[in-house]
Formats: structure tokens, C-alpha cells, sequence
């Protein structure tokens, strides 16, 4: 065993996170990039195309996702308070907050499928290049999204487990910290998706 | 400070750990063993693309198809730039002396997070497997340069994915690493390294690691649209469905601009520890360097225009760019001075590192006032996508990097392997590999003034003389190389033991002994001077 082995930082861990999640930020950041582009461009067909979209699941899905970020940030709370049960309530709830939001939006896209609208797909070649461009980008970046989503979900199921166990106490926290930040920033991200896709028509 | 205070801890490369033999350094989360096991990968993948680079040259040593198909070439090209750029030059100096050498020049027993740090070499090594399968698996191998340049990308029937992805994975490991050493610099400097008393090599490394941070993320996200328009035709970058391709040129060097600042700026650092060590004085203007490293981090992300002055953009984002372009010239340029200014009235040592340092000051100028030349508008529009730009970044690229690289292992080896190596023959390879260096790239700046274009496998007859004094320089060089490498190698295993100091340098790495043990140092140093004090040593210690 060397001296590094036994070496704790929790400032350095947190500090690792913030990096870490400014680098997710410039990942979506290339894909905003891209829409406000071409938005400029197809100001009209994004505008029509952006009324297809099911704006009440959007807002419920914005709701889901805030409460959940309220929720996580408790169970921290919680666990500095050595309130155990507590928290282990609150991630529980997270993580099914988390797993409703995919399910509307397994349901949005699904509905969308059953429309004939999905990349590549023969009606959406026939609406136009606006249309395309549009709901592209709403598959990739949601997908995206999405998909951290299930990361978060992973990071914080693994919280979970380590405060059931008790290696998550109110000395050693840093792991359901830091997945509570990687949790907002998912959170954040979509808090500019929901605008972008739903709400500008 | 004495070494029979570490002699009871066993050094790190027989040191005998959890795992035995060769697991012992595939799962070892020692910074040293990690930088050990990324410098036989890399001068690995760098055999290999330089052989590529010979064979290419060869094609071009007489008109016409002298060795190969056109499309080979293509897939020459390809390779050889994929495995260059993202393969050795991104990850080379951090990768390797960053992870080596950054804990022990700040006086710390490892990096922030070691198994993060071992984790982004298995990321390297899948990344390098990913891109290089694109060679051996389906169709032909990719045929659309190191820059996957849209719509040609994702329209061409060869083999792109692999490449792709295996680039996006390799910038994984990048990102982890650049987040590895900041959190490192920020936590485990020793007590009393305040910022302005950390040795240049680890601050170059600090302004690399934002840029990775930064940059890298942008080509990922752009590398996965290239991936989701081969696969599902989403649109990106593609005409016919609305895409715009000049988009993904943008968003390309958004990045790889930046990223050539990711291999410079550390080469810059190996030549500011340097210089100082062979010329026994202080290094001139310490604080310039520093803020012209973090000048040159931030102002590189503003100039990937200049790679597109001719793809079609409007005049006044042309002008910007090429103004901008000018301007991160002058850090680059500070730092030349300050380089020649140390040298100035200096007590000389010439010794392999130092004839590499002093040849990397040499190319690199001759680089950089090239780029100046396809930096301006109107000659960039004469010289864009000439044998004028590939001289220049090789000049740049291999001259910086590849020079700064050399200048560094014949420094560090002693450390590094415990061992020395043969001065006579490191010192003759250095000659050929400079002089057929100077051989093979000089006449491609007047081939393309000329105007033959880059990425044939072709040239028009009247280009043939200059192409073969190339070629031969080609060769010249790759001898010189093998001198080098066989030298080295053979002084890995055979050379004499290397005493602790063989330099009388002075920064902190110096004071264990070579090997280093395991944990860096018994006890943490406490730093109460300047990194190149060189004022305070006695002349005993300047003796080697
Ligand atoms: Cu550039």
C-alpha cells in the first residue's frame, strides 16, 4: 500500500466534479451551437415544427425534474444531519422522479414514432429541411439528455446503496454530493432544452 | 535530501505491489509506472506513423504511381494523421512526462486521483484499438484525412466509424487526464509552492488541462453528430437535407485549433525547465512565461477561422480571425525571447537534451513565422491546401513537439530508468535526425509556394527534383531516428546507473534518487525558492 491509497480530499473530489461538469456543459454546448444556427436559418419551419410537440408533457417533465433536484439536495442534507431513513427516502424518490421523466419521455418519442417522424424517417424527408433540421436535433439532444439522465440515475443508485450501507455518513459524503451536482446539472440542462423545443414557437 | 534515507523503499520499477509481473503495471495506479506504460504506447503508435510517413514519401520520390494506389495513399494519409494528431501529439508530453514528472516537480506523492489516472490510459488504449480496427475491419480503410471533413465523411463508402469513434473515445482520456492535473496543481502542491514558486513544466501542464478541459468536449459532440449522420441521417452537416458542412469545419477547429496548443504549451515547458538547467542561470522573465502560457490558452480558442479563410466566410470574420491569429503570436514569441535571454551569458552545457532544446528554438521559429505567412489573408488564399501548410505544421507540430519530446527523454531518462545512456551515439542520431529533418520539410514550404497542392499521391513533373531531395531527407531522418530510439533502448536495459543529479539541475524531481521510490519522497519537501534559483549553488554542485 502506498501513502496515496490513504489520501482523502474532498475539496480536490468536489473541484474534480466542477470540472467535470463544465466539460459536460461544452458537450451540449456544441448542440445548442447548432440549433441557434439553424434556427436562424429556418426561423418559420421551426416554429411549426416546435408547435408538434407536446408542450403539457414538457411542463410535467420540468416539474418532475425540478422536484427531484429539491429532493437530492435533502437527502444531503439529511445525511450530514445522520438522518438516515430520511435520506434514503428522499434518493429513493429522486431516482423514481428521475425514472418517470424517462417514461414520459420514452412515451413523447413513441408517440412521435407512431406519427412516421423519427430521423431518416420517409415523412420527415417529405416536410422539409426546417422540419428535419428540427426534430434532429430534438432526437439528439434529448437523447442526449436522456442518457444522462440514466448516468445520474446510476451515480445516485450507487449513493443509495452506500448510505444503506453506512459508507456514506455524515463525515463522508462527497460521492452523494457530488452525484447531487452531476443530478442538477442534468437538471440544468434540460431547464434549456424545455424553452428551446417547447415553449419558442 | 541524503539518499540512503530512501534506499530502505524499494524504487517504483521493481517495487512489487498487489499485482505481479506484467499486471503489476497494467493495474498499477502509480503516476510513474502509468507515464512508463503511456510512453511504450505511444513511441509504439509513433514507429508505425512515421513509418506511414516514410512510405508516403516514398510514393512521392517521382510522379506518376511509383509504390501505391491513389486510394492507398488516401488511407495513408488518414492513418498517418489520426494516429499523429490524436494518437501521440494530444496525448505525448502530459501523457508521459506530465503523469511522470508533474507529482514530482510540485512535491507530491502522486496525482489527485490515481485510478482515474490509469483508467484514462485503458480509455487511450481502447480509443487507439477502436480507431485502428477502421484499418482491418469492413471496407476499405478511411480515405478523408486526419479532419473528417463533412459531407465527404459520412458520403464515403470506406470504413469511417471506427475512426471516429475511436478519436471521441481518445478524447475521453484527454479530458480526464487535463482534469487529473488540474485538481492536482490546485491540492497537491508541497507547502510553501506558492503558484509564482511552481517550476514551469507543471504550469505549461496547467494551461494544457484547461484547454483539454475546454476544447475537448466540442469535437466529442461534433465527432457524435459525424457518427449520427452516417447512421441515422439526421441532417447535421449534410446539404441535401438542409445541413450546413461549413458548421462542422467550425465546430472542428473550434477544437483542434486549441488542441495545437495542447501539444505546444508543454513542449514549451520542457524547454523553460531546460534551458535554464544547461545554461546554469535563472530563467529570464519567469512571470512572462507564465502569463504567455495562459495568454496563449486563452486567446488559441479564438483563432480556428484561419483554418477556413477559404471555405467561405464573410470579410469581417476573416479579417477578426487573421487579426487574432497575429495576436496569439506574440505570447508564442515573448516566450522565444525569454528563452534567448536565459541563454544569454549563461554557462553553456551542450549536452544531448541541449542540442534537442536548442534545435526545438531553431524549427520552431521557422514554424511559427510560417504560420504568420498563411495566418495573413492574402497569402493564405495563394498557399491554403499546399505543401506550403504541411511543411508548416510540421515544422510546428513535429519540430515542437517531437523536438521538446526528445529534448525531454534525454533529460529525464536518467531518472526515469535509473540508467544513463551513450552521449557519443544520442549525439549523432540528434545530427542526422536534425539535419534530415531540415531536408525532408524545408523544400515542401517552396514545393507549395510553388503551388503543388497537399494530399496527392501525384505531382506535375517540374516538382520532381525538390520531392526527391525530401524523400531522401526522409530517409535521413528515420536513420537518425533509429539511432535515437535503439540507443535509448538499449540504455534501458544496459547503461550505466545514473547518480541522482546528473545535471545539477535543481528542480525538486532532482533531489530523490533515480529511480524514484515508490511514494516520491520520504517526507514532503517544504519550498521556500524560486524553482531556478541557480545563484544559490555552490560551485561543487555545477560540476556534473
Ligand atoms: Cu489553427
Amino acid at each position: 500500500m502506498t501513502p496515496t491509497e490513504s489520501h482523502r480530499d474532498d475539496v480536490g473530489a468536489k473541484i474534480g466534479m466542477w470540472l467535470f461538469i463544465f466539460t459536460e456543459l461544452l458537450l451540449f454546448g456544441g448542440l445548442f451551437i447548432v440549433y441557434a444556427v439553424y434556427r436562424y436559418k429556418n426561423p418559420v419551419a421551426f416554429h411549426f415544427a416546435a408547435e408538434e410537440l407536446n408542450r403539457g408533457m414538457g411542463i410535467l417533465n420540468t416539474i418532475l425534474l425540478l422536484i427531484s433536484s429539491a429532493t437530492v439536495a435533502m437527502s444531503l442534507t439529511a445525511v450530514q444531519l445522520n438522518e438516515r431513513g430520511k435520506s434514503l427516502i428522499l434518493i429513493s424518490i429522486t431516482l423514481m422522479l428521475g425514472v418517470l421523466f424517462l417514461v414520459n419521455k420514452y412515451i413523447e418519442w413513441g408517440d412521435k414514432w407512431g406519427h412516421g417522424i423519427y430521423p431518416g424517417s420517409e415523412k420527415l424527408l417529405e416536410l422539409g429541411h426546417g422540419e428535419v433540421l428540427f426534430f434532429g436535433l430534438y432526437f439528439a439532444m434529448t437523447g442526449l439528455h436522456a442518457l444522462h439522465i440514466v448516468i445520474g440515475l446510476l451515480i445516485l443508485t450507487i449513493a443509495l446503496f452506500r448510505v444503506k450501507r453506512n459508507r456514506i455518513t455524515s463525515s463522508d459524503y462527497v460521492l452523494l454530493e457530488n452525484g447531487g451536482l452531476y443530478w442538477h446539472m442534468v437538471d440544468i440542462v434540460w431547464i434549456f432544452l424545455f424553452p428551446l423545443f417547447y415553449l419558442i414557437v | 535530501m541524503s539518499s540512503e534515507n530512501h534506499s530502505c523503499q524499494s524504487n517504483y520499477l521493481t517495487f512489487k505491489g498487489k499485482y505481479a509481473g506484467v499486471w503489476g503495471w497494467l493495474f498499477s495506479t502509480d503516476h510513474k509506472r502509468i507515464g512508463i506504460l503511456y510512453l511504450y504506447s505511444i513511441l509504439s503508435f509513433f514507429i508505425a506513423g512515421a513509418f506511414l510517413g516514410l512510405l508516403m514519401k516514398l510514393e512521392l520520390i517521382a510522379p506518376g504511381s511509383t509504390i501505391m494506389r491513389a486510394q492507398t495513399y488516401n488511407g495513408f494519409f488518414t492513418l498517418h494523421g489520426i494516429t499523429m494528431i490524436f494518437l501521440i501529439v494530444i496525448p505525448g508530453i502530459p501523457a508521459v512526462f506530465g503523469n511522470f514528472f508533474l507529482p514530482l516537480l510540485i512535491g507530491a506523492r502522486d496525482v489527485a486521483f490515481p485510478r482515474l489516472n490509469l483508467l484514462s490510459w485503458w480509455i487511450y488504449i481502447l480509443g487507439a484499438l477502436v480507431a485502428l480496427s477502421s484499418q482491418f475491419l469492413g471496407s476499405d480503410p478511411p480515405d478523408t484525412g486526419w479532419t473528417f471533413y463533412a459531407p465527404y465523411s459520412f458520403r464515403t463508402g470506406t470504413n469511417m466509424l471506427p475512426a471516429v469513434l475511436g478519436a471521441f473515445i481518445l478524447g475521453f482520456s484527454s479530458i480526464l487526464t487535463g482534469l487529473n492535473f488540474i485538481v492536482t496543481i490546485h491540492r497537491l502542491r508541497a507547502p510553501g509552492m506558492t503558484w509564482l514558486r511552481m517550476p514551469l513544466f507543471p504550469w505549461s501542464l496547467y494551461g494544457t488541462a484547461w484547454i483539454q478541459l475546454l476544447a475537448t468536449p466540442i469535437i466529442g459532440i461534433t465527432l457524435l453528430m459525424v457518427v449520427a449522420e452516417r447512421t441515422l441521417k439526421i441532417g447535421f452537416f449534410d446539404p441535401t437535407l438542409g445541413g450546413d458542412p461549413v458548421l462542422y469545419q467550425h465546430l472542428f477547429w473550434i477544437y483542434s485549433h486549441p488542441a495545437v496548443y495542447i501539444m505546444i504549451l508543454p513542449a514549451m515547458g520542457i524547454i523553460s525547465e531546460l534551458l535554464p538547467a544547461f545554461a546554469r542561470k535563472p530563467i529570464f522573465g519567469y512571470k512572462a512565461i507564465v502569463v504567455s502560457t495562459l495568454l496563449i490558452a486563452f486567446i488559441g480558442y479564438f483563432v480556428w477561422g484561419h483554418h477556413m479563410f477559404t471555405a467561405g466566410m464573410s470579410g469581417t470574420a476573416q479579417f477578426a480571425f487573421s487579426f487574432l491569429t497575429f495576436l496569439v503570436a506574440i505570447p508564442s514569441a515573448v516566450k522565444v525571447f525569454n528563452w534567448l535571454a536565459t541563454l544569454y551569458k549563461g554557462s553553456i552545457h551542450i549536452q544531448t537534451p541541449f542540442l534537442w532544446a536548442a534545435s526545438f528554438l531553431f524549427v520552431f521559429m521557422i514554424g511559427g513565422m510560417s504560420g504568420l505567412v498563411l495566418g495573413a489573408l492574402a497569402t493564405n488564399v495563394h498557399l491554403h491546401d499546399t505543401a506550403f501548410v504541411v511543411a508548416h505544421f510540421h515544422f510546428i507540430v513535429f519540430g515542437g513537439v517531437g523536438y521538446a519530446f526528445m529534448a525531454g527523454i534525454h533529460y529525464w531518462f536518467p531518472k526515469m530508468f535509473g540508467r544513463m545512456y551513450d552521449s557519443g551515439w544520442a549525439n549523432t542520431g540528434w545530427g542526422l535526425f536534425f539535419s534530415g529533418f531540415l531536408t525532408l520539410y524545408f523544400p515542401m514550404f517552396i514545393l507549395g509556394m510553388k503551388g503543388m497542392p497537399r494530399r496527392y499521391f501525384d505531382y506535375l513533373p517540374e516538382f520532381h527534383g525538390l520531392n526527391v531531395i525530401s524523400s531522401l531527407g526522409a530517409m535521413l531522418m528515420l536513420f537518425g531516428l533509429a539511432i535515437v530510439l535503439i540507443n535509448l533502448m538499449r540504455a534501458a536495459r544496459r547503461g550505466a546507473a545514473a547518480p541522482d543529479n546528473p545535471w545539477g539541475a535543481l528542480t525538486l524531481e532532482w533531489t530523490v534518487p533515480s529511480p524514484p521510490p515508490v511514494a516520491n519522497f520520504i517526507d514532503i519537501p517544504t519550498i521556500v525558492t524560486h524553482p531556478y534559483d541557480y545563484s544559490i549553488l555552490q560551485p561543487k554542485d555545477l560540476s556534473k
